[in-house]
């Protein structure tokens, strides 16, 4: 087995994960629990596939993505901001709107479609590195480059920026941030509005870069939930969150791409001689989740720190205490 | 212009506040009130809990919008749909729970909400321009500094200079003295004094007399949202006059109090020592005992470890160190249902967070600590109509006024509430009980309800430990008072008599502040011999 | 919420304003609530089933005769129903602790597992008679859907390991488990299925007694209906009248309070969710052994335990009205099979459920009509 071509296809299937999980760390930064991922990526999916067979523009099914994703995650942001209604099941609910709507518009398309695709391109001098130049820069989608930069960019935008201290105090304490006349309100509709539009986002590099195609339910296959556990495992920074992006990434290409008769240093593939053992490969992605989330969790514990405090909460202005 | 505080008679008025009205659902928290202040004055304001005062300058601070009245700053009508509108018009507030986002810098927590830095910070600079304005007005603090490392009085500090940096003239402080010692009190007194040196203009809210009588060159008083005083010169009133327009009759500052006839000792606190939720020491080998009934109360200022305190005695939290025993058993580090089975009644000091399940019945509440046994508990189901017959007698007893004891607990008032609380702990007949801020946030009524029954059950020999921040209430109800500082008891006085006792309240307040008991009779010996 | 401004002496005619409840509303009003949400999330599904074109008023009357038609359908709903109601009561017992189990769908699937592999292993032989073969398949049922509900309340009580995520990572583990045995153990000839269960593995069916009731003729509905009204009402005793279903209420409304009270919180988190989990395995047990009669993927990983939160949030947690709902919504998946596009009923339950929450904002939240100022 080649392993670079398995981390490389690794960082495309990565980028996935990573669009969703810092989309919906902006959201609970700010304050707002947003379970509907898997919902919004299905929407974004199945609306840019369809865009892009409608109009042969990838770019366009891209955006339309983003902002039906984005669009969608009003509803949410409405009900649980507005109506301050539990962030909890109006994000589940919020899931099986969005896998009921992708199927319903998204019925009758084409399973795999001959697509025009987003372009991949390698970048010139990097590619030449060893083993990361193949990894990281050959031949990628351009969806990936954009990953790469959405991570420090995420991360400079939070910690150095003016809207990111501001973002970060809606978070953690938003009577102050209200007091000092920031718009709680608005700022945490707009958050989910970004993570919503990064799920969508997700959703495309899907259907249009990493696995080309519309497969109903099967074409997220978990990974919205997958990245609400991410988040709480990069412990809301984005730089974590690429680590375990591209991590699971990596990891799931290694499950679906283990052939041959030899594993490893001469190692026979038990894989390779009872393919029904398969199955339990496949339960890997979802228990490494769960590992991760013990070791997210035991970290939050053990810093007192975690996640923004006032996460989960809706914010309720001027409350006459008893 | 500098204006000495007693020269502020021909001084223009910067703030008038005419007509204001305010309601809230069920409550007309204004009633048409009118309030002025004078340039460079420190202007009281005071009243009982829910008077009023705290709306009325939420009202003058952006934050509430009134329904009818108006508002203007030297001369002009302003209209605040925000507090930056307030604080573009010069007025600005300090709220009584600090409005600071705990995970962030000095800096951070005081650049928030402005418009400059544009949109890259470089903390560096403006960490500097923080502390020279700190310099400036004799606020030090450390601008790095995150502010769930700050003291409770650095914290005031940082909000002060929050204010101060985006140029108010006018500072509305609210009840800033809850959370201070009696030393720290006069520092506070001194930062105001200074700013009004340099210009401004402060408005003083409390419901303690005597500080405001202290520190404001005038008094206003609310009263059920009513002005009964207007912009009176404080010299020129007495204690008496104050205290009646707050709450329309004489207050009597004495209970009748029985002498006391101690027992047993029934608590023990041996030694203990305990961390905070921060892991910090909070209890540093403290030690104090309860008699049979006695009524022995904690003073201190919050934060001190009273709540840890009343935390390990309940069973809320472990303790690292030593024991806490109830009439010969260690209930340490046991869990709350084993103090609860050895007599133990706590009244916590968070009514609706800790003390009660908001969206149950009263009948549902009622029960908490009686669900487990007959007559509740019967062939392993529990008999409902048991548990509705004693929520209507204790609601008859306790003067709890619902409709039904069907109703959600959330929709009670703090006093009903509080009532539903000591009305579920006493009538487990309890041998112990630790009530802790028992007062915190009722009307005047209510307040003498609760000490009456705090005193029946010292009549009726339970012993009561009463961890309070009203040293009054202490004095009037307590037989004896330990002063919690920094985890540890730094004295115990005996509390004689009725009256106010000006010798005793000095040495509680040196306590306070950190002076052990030995150290001041040392002092006053010197002084004396 | 924006209140005009007040520089008096403009008087505006009325206001309409939104301000918190301060007593309880009449006992009707939730349940009022709730029905207008209901309709107004059928008018909503309507738009957009004409929106992706097809026809809602068609859709709507072809439910209704689908499911409540004639005597036939009608068994066919309550067929529906039957796990429904089951995996539904799993969620409220959970959710009623503030739990959020996602998971009853693998827990589902684990107690059909459980159930099977009685059968399947052979762990009793297939002469064994009825009477000790339904007992035993439920029992292992419930202790193979309690199992998997007890790992996620351990790492929640240990870890405080988040049970939305770990519930439903699980599911995922349930399915390609169960797929495990199906393909690669259990597979009858090489199909994707296991062998089919023998008669006496079967629960009851109406049509048995045909002979004795001949308007039985023909209907499936089985004892799982019987099980799921069973449990429902020991269930609701549980909850209102135990005392571990008082401390299960108080740990819900507030944690602190209940701790105030001496009670084991993380203890509870365990039993409760290997509760949850049981009433889903009993559920799946229910589900392979009245109706598909063997292990096989696409008809027990059917989105059971997802509909079972919809219906135990619309029935309020109560375990009674889940039995109602229940048919309600085991009327909407029978009928919805044939609708086209197919992904219509999972859409119409996504917008009931958002309009039940939406709607809970009426209960707290009340419409003040007021007349300006003098």
């Amino acid at each position: 087995m080649d392993f670079t071509i398995i981390l490389q296809a690794g960082i495309a299937s990565g980028t996935v994960l990573l669009f969703a999980t810092i989309g919906e760390l902006f959201s609970e930064r700010s304050g707002v629990l947003n379970l509907g991922v898997e919902g919004m990526m299905l929407i974004g999916a199945m609306s840019a596939f369809s865009t892009t067979i409608a109009t042969g523009n990838p770019w366009l099914g891209v955006l339309v993505a983003m902002f039906f994703a984005g669009f969608i995650s009003q509803i949410h942001a409405f009900i649980v901001i507005t109506l301050q209604a539990d962030q909890v099941v109006s994000g589940l609910s919020l899931t099986f709107l969005g896998a009921g709507i992708s199927l319903v518009l998204g019925e009758g398309l084409s399973k795999a479609g001959t697509v025009s695709l987003l372009p991949n391109f390698s970048i010139p001098l990097l590619a030449k590195i060893p083993i990361l130049g193949k990894i990281f820069f050959t031949d990628q989608s351009i969806l990936v480059y954009i990953g790469y930069f959405l991570v420090p960019l995420a991360w400079y935008y939070i910690n150095r920026t003016r809207p990111g201290l501001h973002l970060r105090a809606v978070g953690e304490y938003p009577s102050a941030a209200d007091a000092l006349g920031i718009n709680v309100f608005r700022m945490r509709y707009f958050y989910v509005f970004i993570g919503g539009m990064l799920a969508g986002l997700a959703g495309a590099t899907i259907s249009l870069a990493v696995s080309p195609g519309w497969f109903s339910e099967l074409t997220t296959g978990g990974q919205g939930w997958i990245a609400i556990g991410l988040v709480i495992f990069a412990q809301w920074d984005p730089i974590r969150a690429a680590v375990g992006a591209y991590a699971f990434g990596a990891l799931r290409r290694l499950i679906l791409d283990i052939q041959g008769p030899l594993l490893l240093l001469g190692l026979d593939n038990p894989f390779y001689y009872n393919p029904y053992l398969g199955f339990f490969l496949q339960m890997l992605p979802y228990l490494f989740t769960v590992a991760v989330l013990v070791i997210g969790s035991r970290e939050a514990m053990r810093k007192r720190i975690g996640a923004p405090a006032a996460l989960g909460n809706p914010y309720i202005r001027g409350e006459r205490g008893k | 212009m500098t204006n000495q505080t007693s020269s502020t008679s021909e001084a223009p008025l910067i703030v008038e506040m005419r007509g204001i009205v305010k309601r809230f659902p069920g409550v007309l928290a204004n009633d048409h009130v009118n309030f002025e202040l004078k340039r460079g004055e420190i202007h009281g304001l005071l009243g009982e809990n829910g008077a009023g005062k705290s709306t009325l300058m939420n009202v003058l601070a952006g934050l509430y919008r009134q329904e009818a009245g108006t508002i203007l700053v030297n001369g002009e009508p302003k209209v605040f749909s925000s507090p930056r509108d307030a604080i573009k018009a010069g007025i600005g507030m300090v709220h009584q729970h600090f409005m600071l986002v705990p995970s962030q810098t000095v800096t951070e927590n005081i650049l928030l909400g402005l418009d400059d830095p544009r949109f890259i910070m470089r903390l560096p600079e403006y960490d500097s321009k923080i502390a020279e304005l700190g310099e400036r007005f004799g606020l030090k603090v450390d601008p790095r500094a995150k502010i769930w490392q700050l003291s409770v009085g650095e914290q005031q500090r940082v909000e002060i200079l929050k204010m101060l940096y985006r140029g108010v003239d006018v500072l509305i402080m609210d009840e800033p003295t809850a959370v201070l010692a009696p030393q720290e009190i006069e520092g506070l007194f001194e930062t105001l004094r200074a700013m009004i040196a340099q210009g401004k203009s402060v408005i003083f809210i409390s419901h303690k007399l005597q500080e405001v009588s202290a520190i404001a060159d005038r008094v206003s008083v609310l009263r059920k949202g009513v002005a009964t005083a207007s912009g009176v010169a404080s010299k020129g009133v007495s204690r008496q006059e104050l205290a009646r327009l707050m709450v329309g009759r004489d207050v009597i500052f004495a209970l009748d109090k029985k002498p006391g006839n101690p027992g047993e000792i029934v608590l023990d606190v041996r030694d203990v020592y305990t961390d905070n939720d921060k892991g910090l020491p909070a209890l540093r080998g403290l030690s104090l005992n309860v008699r049979a009934g006695e009524i022995v109360g904690v003073a201190g200022v919050a934060g001190n470890g009273q709540s840890e305190l009343s935390q390990v005695i309940s069973g809320m939290r472990q303790c690292k160190q030593g024991q806490v025993i109830l009439a010969g058993d260690e209930v340490s580090n046991h869990s709350t249902l084993f103090g609860i089975q050895h007599g133990m009644a706590y009244v916590p000091e968070d009514r609706t967070h800790v003390g009660s399940a908001p969206n149950l019945s009263i009948t549902d509440n009622v029960i908490m600590k009686k669900y487990r046994k007959p007559p509740i508990l019967k062939n392993g189901l529990l008999d409902m109509k048991a548990a509705t017959k004693l929520a209507n007698e204790l609601k008859h007893a306790y003067d709890i006024i619902v409709p039904n004891v069907s109703t959600p607990v959330r929709l009670l008032s703090g006093g009903n509430l509080q009532r539903v609380i000591l009305a579920r702990e006493i009538s487990g007949l309890p041998s112990f009980m630790v009530a802790v801020q028992p007062t915190r946030g009722l009307d005047v009524g209510a307040i003498e309800g609760v000490h009456r029954l705090l005193l029946a059950q010292r009549e009726a020999g339970a012993a009561v430990l009463l961890v309070s921040e009203e040293l009054e209430e202490l004095l009037s109800l307590s037989d004896r008072v330990y002063v919690i500082y920094e985890g540890k008891i730094m004295g115990e006085v005996m509390v004689k008599g009725e009256g106010h006792d000006e010798a005793l309240v000095d040495t509680i307040g040196q306590m306070m502040t950190g002076t052990p008991l030995d150290q001041i009779q040392k002092e006053g010996v010197a002084a004396n011999g | 919420m924006a209140e005009s401004t007040a520089l008096n002496k403009k008087r505006s005619p009325f206001r309409i304003r939104i301000e918190p409840r301060l007593s309880e509303p009449p006992a009707w009003y939730p349940a009022a609530v709730s029905f207008v949400a209901l309709i107004v999330a059928l008018i909503l599904g309507g738009v957009l089933i004409s929106f992706a074109g097809g026809d809602p008023i068609r859709s709507y009357q072809h439910i209704a005769k689908a499911s409540f038609g004639d005597i036939g359908v009608l068994s066919d709903t309550i067929v529906k129903a039957t796990p429904i109601i089951l995996a539904a009561l799993a969620c409220s017992v959970a959710f009623r602790m503030k739990l959020w189990n996602i998971g009853a769908e693998g827990q589902f699937i684990m107690g059909a597992f459980g159930a099977s592999a009685i059968v399947l292993a052979p762990i009793l032989p297939s002469e064994t008679p009825r009477i000790i073969f339904i007992p035993v398949m439920m029992i292992a049922g419930m202790a193979a859907g309690a199992v998997w509900g007890f790992i996620p309340g351990y790492l929640k009580a240990k870890f405080n390991v988040n049970e939305i995520i770990s519930t439903l990572m699980l599911n995922y583990v349930a399915v390609a488990w169960m797929n495990f045995w199906i393909f690669g153990v259990w597979t009858e000839g090489g199909f994707q299925m296991s062998p089919k269960f023998p008669n006496t593995a079967w629960l009851p069916r109406l049509l048995e007694y045909a002979k004795t009731f001949p308007a039985f003729r023909g209907l499936t509905t089985h004892l799982g209906l019987v099980i799921g009204i069973v449990a429902a009402v020991i269930l609701w005793f549980i909850i209102f009248r135990s005392r571990w279903g008082y401390e299960i209420r108080l740990i819900g409304d507030n944690p602190h309070a209940a701790q105030y009270a001496g009670i084991n919180i993380k203890q509870n988190i365990i039993w409760v969710m290997m509760l949850s989990g049981a009433l889903a395995g009993l559920g799946g047990m229910s589900e392979v052994s009245g109706v598909v009669h063997r292990l096989q993927t696409a008809p027990l990983a059917a989105g059971y335990g997802f509909t079972g939160i919809i219906v135990a949030w619309l029935a309020k947690l109560n375990p009674l009205v889940i039995i109602v709902a229940s048919i309600l919504f085991g009327a909407l998946i029978l009928a919805g099979r044939e609708i086209q596009p197919s992904g219509v009923p999972k859409m119409i339950q996504g917008i009931i459920l958002v309009c039940l929450i939406a709607s809970d904002f009426m209960l707290r939240y009340q419409i003040v009509i007021d007349r300006g100022e003098e």
